[in-house]
């Protein structure tokens, strides 16, 4: 592949800055544990299942520990706790809660060393439940063989998950090598997951277990059909974060969006609450060899892709540090960035393929995630499917690793099945004719991309030691991503936040980052 | 009575009538597909229909393209269609009027409501850098703008609106399947109305689906689809309001 010069040195300095805002923000929040974190233990712990008026059993273990004031302890040690001293399960305890004949806080006091042994164990066989479907992914990687990049991602969006099954299907027959089931709008904001198979939504379905499974079946199905490994993807964001890690690790998806810095701009999430959340359903994502998949890409869709591209680097930082913080492998982060520049802009494919091959050289081994145009896409299908063609050359040329599909009709409709046909017949078209491309050119010293690149790379660079000197939530404060300023006690979800006592213990924490060593 | 004007499509030649048309049928592909499309055009109104392309998408779903001739045409001389008529002015033009005629600033509060999740529109009207070259709302020096983004309940929207004391809520609403821009937008009228501060705002929607026609039925005062920047919406709300405030003062007068 045909390399940039790129100032290394800038690089280590962007890392060594990006490493001292994540700690920061770490040391400021390890105090704390989140509602969703705990209905996350709940759930990690095997609580299944809704009370009568619908509303999830680990919610209802996790509002009743808040309504007592006591879920600083956290949601391990109190389970723990009536499971060793009543002798019924945890399930069991749960549906008693939410019958209103258990209170975990009325029953005797056992031992707290002894609940921490009994979380341990609990928390051991969880991982082996994740254990079980990444061996079933390898098994049937190494079955099938790994896909060449880029993968080509296709997105399904019915609102009802048994047509999203018909569309997933159809994709993965055309030759979509990972599904990505958009959820409905506003799921992010609900602090609670539904539950069961959904058939209503509005621009994507809900995210549910039950629909994961289902979802899951199918493309297993058809992966065996076709012989090849259909990945699955779907978002652990928003107010949710690690639960939906956790069912995602269940349920065997392969790539889950994660971005706390995508909430906080775009869905106006608490900052603290939704770092906390991060923090762990990193750790869940890590341990599940699940690939995240960071939003940067979001942030051209409001700003300038010209004037703000160093926004996006900087982020790709932070979210690297971030990651690893959580003990992730570099070959699981899947950092976004995406093809937003004006077409209009003289040499736009030129600034654009410049900066998709410096994020290639500087997150060597991460899985980048590029996006197709969205924000300059009008309703003529005819420019618009150029566009994504130009879109799919800089894909290939610079080896990202998912190609996300772009869809002639954005900005008319959720896709229709001809309209991703004809997006993956585009992207195979350019992925063949342009296989070796790469290889055959070299960029020109000092050229043109050389320079753009160097001049991002430095803007990120001085963007990232501003943000060192006051902090991530100062920066998030003034409006230096996206142009949206965020309060720190503002936005949603701040109530969910508690602070962690005494007896409180994450048995996942140890046994999660252990995990991921082992991967690495 | 108009003078008729009858018009047809144009491929290549005056009044041809040819049309390009492509879908999908949930049939698999072969000869029986292809004869079903040809009676998808007949019985669209298109003669002459040749297939030039069809293949299997999957199983079970055939595309097609085609095209077809539109023998009969439409008389374009009984065509009317609301728009918002009005003559565009300049960023410099809108500030002067606003400055001789209100001797203050017009106070715009946006927002994409409901659970819309999407901000391309009312960002491309509001923010400072506006789009395809089109500078947004606040760049204006006699426009206070405040944009909340994405995802405001109504109740809230109109919560801010008062507490800001606007005089023109901007609703963007990108998400439209199954109509959930509808309902939404015939929720904040009701909620306005309700309240009795309908007439209090100025309301315009904007948004891909939506025409001047459509939030005209929704209880809008106007309605801004795709290809409109924000003086276009900038000039009509600032000319409405100096009409009703004209119209207030004459009255005032009598």
């Amino acid at each position: 592949m045909a390399t940039l010069r790129l100032n290394w040195d800038k690089v280590a300095k962007a890392r060594e800055a990006s490493s001292a805002i994540a700690d920061d923000v770490n040391d400021r929040l390890c105090h704390f544990t989140t509602v969703t974190v705990e209905r996350s233990i709940a759930r990690l712990f095997g609580i299944d299942g809704v009370d009568k008026y619908d509303v999830p059993l680990s919610n209802v273990v996790v509002d009743h520990l808040k309504d007592k004031n006591v879920l600083g302890e956290g949601v391990a040690y109190w389970l723990a706790q009536g499971v060793l001293t009543s002798g019924l399960s945890q399930q069991k305890l749960a549906e008693g809660i939410a019958t209103g004949d258990v209170d975990l806080t009325r029953l005797e006091q056992a031992d707290p060393y002894v609940c921490s042994i009994w979380a341990k164990k609990q928390a051991q066989t969880a991982l082996e439940r994740i254990r079980r479907n990444k061996r079933f992914r390898s098994d049937r990687l190494e079955l099938f063989g790994e896909r060449p990049s880029p993968l080509l991602y296709a997105i399904v969006a019915t609102g009802n998950i048994y047509e999203d099954i018909v569309q997933a299907k159809a994709a993965a027959r055309q030759g979509a090598d990972v599904i990505a089931v958009i959820r409905t709008t506003g799921q992010s904001l609900l602090d609670y997951v539904p539950y069961g198979a959904t058939t209503e939504g509005f621009g994507g379905t809900m995210a549910t277990q039950e629909n994961f499974r289902l979802m899951r079946a199918a493309l297993d199905e058809v992966g065996d059909e076709l012989g090849r490994y259909v990945r699955l993807c779907n978002y652990c964001s928003g107010l949710c974060m690690p639960e939906i890690a956790v069912m995602g690790a269940f349920e065997r998806l392969d790539v889950m969006l994660n971005d706390a810095l995508y909430g906080i701009l775009f869905r106006d999430i608490n900052m603290q609450r939704t770092l906390i959340d991060q923090s762990f359903s990193r750790m869940v994502n890590g341990a599940a060899g699940i690939i995240i998949n960071t939003g940067e890409d979001n942030y051209l869709t409001t700003a300038d892709a010209w004037e703000e591209a160093h926004t996006v680097l900087a982020s790709q930082f932070i979210n690297e540090q971030f990651a690893l913080s959580a003990g992730m492998a570099e070959e699981q982060m899947g950092l976004g960035h995406a093809f937003e520049m004006n077409p209009e802009l003289k040499n736009s494919f030129v600034y654009e393929l410049a900066q998709a091959q410096m994020a290639r050289q500087i997150f060597p081994n991460a899985p980048l995630k590029y996006m197709p145009p969205t924000k300059y896409m009008t309703g003529n299908i005819f420019r618009g499917h150029i566009q994504d063609a130009l879109f799919n050359a800089v894909t290939v040329m610079t080896d990202q690793r998912f190609l996300l599909l772009g869809m002639m009709t954005e900005a008319i409709h959720t896709p229709h099945m001809s309209d991703r046909a004809l997006a993956i017949e585009n992207a195979q078209y350019i992925k063949r004719a342009m296989a070796d491309f790469s290889s055959e050119i070299e960029y020109k010293k000092g050229g043109l991309m050389e320079r753009r690149a160097d001049q991002v790379l430095s803007e990120a660079l001085e963007l990232l030691e501003n943000i060192r000197v006051d902090g991530l939530f100062h920066a998030l404060e003034t409006g230096l991503f996206a142009g949206i300023k965020r309060r720190r006690a503002g936005g949603k979800g701040l109530e969910g936040v508690v602070a962690k006592g005494e007896h409180y213990d994450n048995p996942f924490v140890d046994l999660f980052l252990e995990e991921q060593r082992g991967v690495q | 009575m108009p003078i008729e004007q009858w018009v047809k499509p144009y491929g290549d030649t005056m009044n041809d009538g040819r049309i390009q048309v492509s879908f999908t049928l949930p049939v698999p592909d072969g000869d029986r597909a292809v004869e079903a499309a040809r009676e998808i055009m007949f019985s669209m109104g298109l003669t002459d229909p040749v297939i030039a392309w069809h293949e299997a998408l999957a199983e079970g779903f055939t595309f097609f393209v085609a095209y077809g001739s539109h023998e009969k045409g439409i008389d374009y001389s009984k065509i009317k269609v609301q728009t918002v008529d009005v003559h565009v002015m300049s960023m410099e033009e809108t500030d002067a009027m606003i400055r001789e005629r209100f001797g203050r600033k017009i106070r715009v509060i946006g927002a994409s409501t409901g659970t819309d999740a999407h901000t391309v529109g009312i960002d491309a009207i509001m923010n400072m850098k506006g789009y395809a070259g089109h500078f947004g709302l606040e760049r204006y020096e006699m426009i206070e703008a405040l944009n909340l983004g994405s995802q405001v309940p109504n109740e809230e929207f109109i919560r801010e609106a008062i507490a800001f004391d606007a005089d023109v809520m901007l609703i963007s609403q990108t998400v439209t399947q199954k109509d959930i821009h509808i309902h939404n937008m015939t929720e904040l009228v009701e909620l306005l109305e309700a309240e009795s501060i309908r007439d209090r705002f100025l309301l315009i929607l904007g948004g891909p689906r939506v025409t001047h026609e459509l939030a005209k039925e929704l209880g809008c005062d106007a309605g801004f689809g795709p290809g409109k920047y924000a003086d276009d919406v900038a000039s009509y709300f600032v000319t409405e309001l100096d009409k009703r405030r004209q119209a207030r003062s004459s009255m005032s007068i009598a």
